[in-house]
């Protein structure tokens, strides 16, 4: 089979982090950037879990508890384009297993379905259930597995999620083993490009749940791209859905997410640098020095960089909440508004297995597939990487790998 | 006053041997050739000044028009005086010293001390303009006249959000509520110094907008009133001036004494080194061409905060032509009637494109920057609004402006001209919407009415009524095109941009045609045209 491996290999790696560092999203931008990364097509054996693993997947065990799964569509995400420009916080390094083959937003076929079904979506995350250890840890009992305790251990090599553990392969290939657990399954009528946005908008709709929105809250969202998109359709589903009503402020850079983000349901779009009058003056706030008095009570940060933490910090309102969405990386910044103004600061990693069903009719109400801007093979990945690398400069929200057609067989005549 | 023989304005048909037409844009100005039997509007030129000005002031305080005393007789010991004069706004640009104002307030003051006056204050009509700074104020006042007040406490500037300070006249019978500044509603008398750079100053307009709040203030300054203003330079038919009236006959009828002080000046704009700006380009010297090619290189070559320091550090020769003083409306039909004297000029029929460079500074950016608002409120507030009778641009027409318009504010004086910007522009451009869903909170914006109160800011409604200034041409215009605009900003106040003066004649014809006529107000130095 075909796949995109994700290799340790030092020499690219800091290739990949030097590029970055200098050029920024030019690096993976530009098609050479991905060329020079740690990522390559390889053409490999089919995944293969240890024999440790106990019904492990197999052609003649269809009721398997494991399940081999062709990948349909497979989305690039932030957090995979961070660890393709050497960008991922070293924090990670123990809880992924190299090489491995990204790609966590899968929508794929299983290969020998039970009856009636065939078409999945991924919960990608690797709980205690995936790794053979009962009993389970205290968050996955909690039914918390994105908060296992346990996702460098078990029998299946470490990895928070598929994508990122070298046992299970991930969706940038041809195949991938998942865990029933792990399987969302997806009736005929939602499109394969609706199920790939399914993922991403579980991880949006955790957030929004975590972050305990109330009715005429004033709800500020750092980021118009995918993730942040997905925020405004899960707040959008919560207002029609459980009556709250709060007052939505989104920050677009482009005008594409202008336009989605208006669809979506934000009563203020605003570009970056307008964020804090904006937020000055929707609050009726005053001004000391450039300290806003009061501000947004939550802010739902779908960047995770330095300049959104900082910025989420300068306008969030004294006890007002931070949902940090986008992954962070190590960043160097002032915690004095943090502490004087007592801002809760939260993470929201992921989702927990019923997010998904509630996130499948946020993707349908809100018609999200239209955020699939563009369509790649395996082969064409560093068309793919730069292009999502990019993807708001150039007019796109989500880039996936689409593996439902077999590549064009060309074979080049060699010169006689 | 007398007058010298002097020319009148000028409207020239460009031909062949037409030498291109001086440009005002921005921070800069260029020579541009325009097609051939294009209209050029050159404004009359100085008429004659006043022979002594001090003179003129006491013949108009001891000869008052209209039904008034002479001032000494107004003035009473143990009375209350409250002299109240025009802000930075007056004149444009700012006049060399002494500065009318000073001489004006001076003559007062010493007739105040001859007959014993002791109370006095002196208020700068801010109305919802920014506070003027203390060198702003010594060049207005002079510094004999700071150093005896400001230190006292009796140098002030009016505050329209000082609800203290603040006291409610009446409603007018048309429902509009007065509410002027206290020490002047409880003076024995007013006397209010006034600059008429234009037709639409003066009169009521003097005290009904620089010594009222914001509750008064929108009610002659909202979307209907100026799409109902036309124009603004013909108080008989503007619907603000009208609402004004109203409130300044209340005002009278209650019982405020004002003597009302006006004055007049003439149309040399610029000194001498600028001086080829005010001249007919045919009649450029060699020393003129020489000042022009120098000049506009190096403002071209600077950056535009060092041109703007250049040009800002400008002021005027104007020459006062006249000054009277009385009862108010006697004394307004007086200086319009001197005003006209000096700016009136007859033009015959209307023009498809009507085309002007927009000089560096307007009455709101003095000392400041000309931001995208205040360039669409020059061009289609006041330019557009030099008419009486009808607009020199036809219904349908459109207007060429020349300005860089820079997305550029400055944030001490017009922090909420950002916000406007943003987050009201990018939503509408109606001014009907925008009064709607957006002035209110904009008027009651505490951090707005902070920055009014105790820093240099424009009002935070401010930068709406620069729009509903515009609300006329708006309607009026098939089109506005910004030549030589930063894109975005020029998009933003839905208008469209052209690189090059061709372009901007080019995108004009989808509108008018291909075939338009054309007319270019040479301005400044300021003219009133009577379009027939």
């Amino acid at each position: 089979m075909k796949a995109l491996l994700f290799e340790r290999n030092i020499p690219r790696l800091a290739a990949s982090r030097i590029g970055s560092s200098l050029f920024g999203a030019d690096f993976l931008g530009s098609t050479q950037g991905a060329k020079v990364g740690p990522l390559r097509l390889v053409e490999t054996e089919p995944p293969r879990l240890p024999d440790s693993v106990p019904n492990s997947p197999s052609d003649s065990l269809p009721d398997s508890d494991w399940y081999r799964i062709r990948p349909r569509l497979s989305g690039i995400c932030g957090s995979d384009l961070a660890a393709l420009a050497g960008k991922s916080s070293r924090w990670f390094e123990p809880l992924v297993s190299f090489p491995f083959v990204p790609g966590h937003e899968v929508v794929g076929e299983l290969i020998n379905p039970p009856a009636g079904k065939s078409r999945v979506v991924i919960k990608a995350v690797l709980g205690c259930a995936t790794r053979g250890i009962n009993p389970p840890c205290d968050s996955c009992q909690k039914g918390y597995i994105n908060q296992c305790e346990r996702v460098a251990f078990g029998h299946i090599k470490p990895g928070m999620m598929v994508g990122y553990c070298a046992d299970t392969s991930g969706g940038w290939s041809e195949e991938l083993i998942a865990h029933k657990t792990q399987l969302h399954y997806i009736k005929d009528d939602v499109t394969d490009e609706a199920a790939v946005m399914i993922e991403p908008t579980a991880c949006a709709l955790h957030a929004v749940e975590s972050a305990n929105i109330n009715d005429g809250d004033k709800v500020l969202i750092l980021g118009s791209g995918t993730l942040g998109l997905c925020v405004l359709a899960s707040l959008q589903y919560l207002r029609f859905s459980g009556g709250i009503n709060p007052e939505i402020i989104a920050v677009a850079k482009y005008p594409e997410q202008y336009q989605l983000a208006q669809e979506l349901g934000a009563q203020y779009i605003i570009s970056p640098s307008e964020t804090g009058r904006v937020v000055r003056k929707r609050t009726a706030s005053l001004m000391a020095g450039t300290h806003l008095t009061t501000g947004v009570d939550i802010v739902i940060d779908c960047v995770g960089s330095r300049d959104s933490l900082r910025n989420a910090l300068d306008v969030v309102s004294p006890k007002g909440k931070i949902v940090l969405v986008g992954m962070p990386g190590e960043t160097r910044i002032d915690m004095a508004p943090l502490w004087y103004k007592e801002i809760t600061l939260q993470g929201a990693y992921t989702y927990s297995p019923t997010t998904f069903d509630t996130a499948t009719k946020v993707v349908v109400t809100n018609h999200l597939e239209r955020l699939v801007s563009a369509k790649y093979r395996l082969e064409n990945f560093e068309d793919a990487i730069a292009h999502a690398a990019k993807a708001g400069q150039r007019g796109a929200i989500k880039v996936v790998f689409d593996m439902r057609k077999k590549p064009r067989n060309i074979q080049r005549e060699q010169p006689s | 006053m007398s007058q010298r023989l002097t020319r009148p304005g000028l409207i020239l048909e460009a031909d062949r041997n037409t030498p291109p037409t001086l440009f005002w844009n921005g921070e800069g100005f260029y020579l541009q050739r325009l097609p051939k039997g294009s209209r050029i509007i050159y404004p009359p030129e100085p008429v004659e000044s006043l022979y002594d000005i001090e003179d003129g002031i006491d013949n108009a305080l001891l000869n008052p028009t209209g039904d008034s005393q002479p001032l000494p007789d107004l003035l009473k010991p143990d009375m209350r005086l409250t002299i109240v004069f025009d802000d930075i706004s007056l004149p444009l640009p700012p006049m060399r010293s002494p500065d009318i104002r000073q001489q004006i307030i001076e003559a007062v003051l010493d007739y105040a001390a001859q007959a014993g006056v002791d109370d006095v204050v002196l208020i700068a009509a801010l109305g919802l303009h920014r506070r003027m700074t203390e060198p702003e104020l010594r060049h207005a006042l002079g510094n004999r006249i700071y150093d005896a007040f400001a230190p006292h406490g009796l140098l002030r500037q009016h505050d329209a959000e000082n609800l203290d300070e603040l006291t409610h006249i009446g409603t007018t019978e048309s429902g509009e509520d007065v509410e002027i500044n206290k020490r002047a509603a409880d003076s024995d008398l007013i006397v209010y110094v006034n600059i008429n750079l234009t037709a639409m100053d003066g009169g009521h307009k003097s005290m009904c907008t620089g010594l009222v709040s914001y509750k008064t203030m929108r009610h002659h300054h909202n979307p209907n009133t100026l799409l109902h203003s036309r124009s603004l330079m013909d108080m008989h038919s503007s619907a603000l001036h009208s609402s004004i009236w109203r409130m300044g006959r209340l005002i009278a009828n209650s019982g405020i004494k004002i003597f009302q002080i006006e004055t007049t000046l003439n149309t040399d704009t610029f000194p001498e080194a600028f001086g080829f700006l005010q001249k007919r380009e045919w009649e450029w010297s060699l020393s003129d061409r020489v000042r022009y090619i120098t000049t506009s290189n190096i403002l071209e070559k600077m950056p535009p905060r060092a041109s703007r320091a250049v040009l800002h550090s400008i002021k005027s020769p104007y020459q006062v032509t006249s000054v009277q003083a009385g009862e108010v409306e006697a004394v307004h039909q007086v200086t319009l009637n001197n005003l006209h004297a000096q700016q009136l000029m007859v033009v015959e029929g209307q023009t498809d494109i009507l085309t002007m460079g927009l000089p560096y500074i307007g009455p709101y950016n003095v000392n400041s920057t000309m931001n995208p608002i205040l360039v669409a409120v020059m061009g289609l507030g006041y330019f557009f609004n030099l008419y009486i009778n009808k607009p020199l641009v036809r219904q349908g027409g459109v207007v060429i402006i020349t300005h860089p318009t820079r997305w550029e504010f400055n944030p001490l004086h017009h922090p909420s001209y950002i916000d406007f910007f943003e987050q009201v522009l990018s939503q509408t451009t109606d001014p009907v919407e925008m009064a709607a869903k957006f002035e209110e909170s904009f008027a009651v914006d505490p951090w707005y009415i902070h920055l009014y109160r105790k820093s240099y800011a424009y009002h935070g409604v401010h930068p709406f009524y620069m729009w509903y200034w515009c609300a006329h041409a708006l309607d009026h215009l098939g089109g506005v095109v910004v030549v030589g605009g930063d894109r975005e900003a020029v998009r933003r106040l839905g208008f469209r941009p052209a690189s090059s003066f061709d372009d901007g004649l080019e995108i004009a014809s989808d509108i008018v045609g291909t075939n338009p006529s054309i007319t270019h107000l040479h301005c400044p130095p300021l003219l009133l045209t009577e379009v027939r």
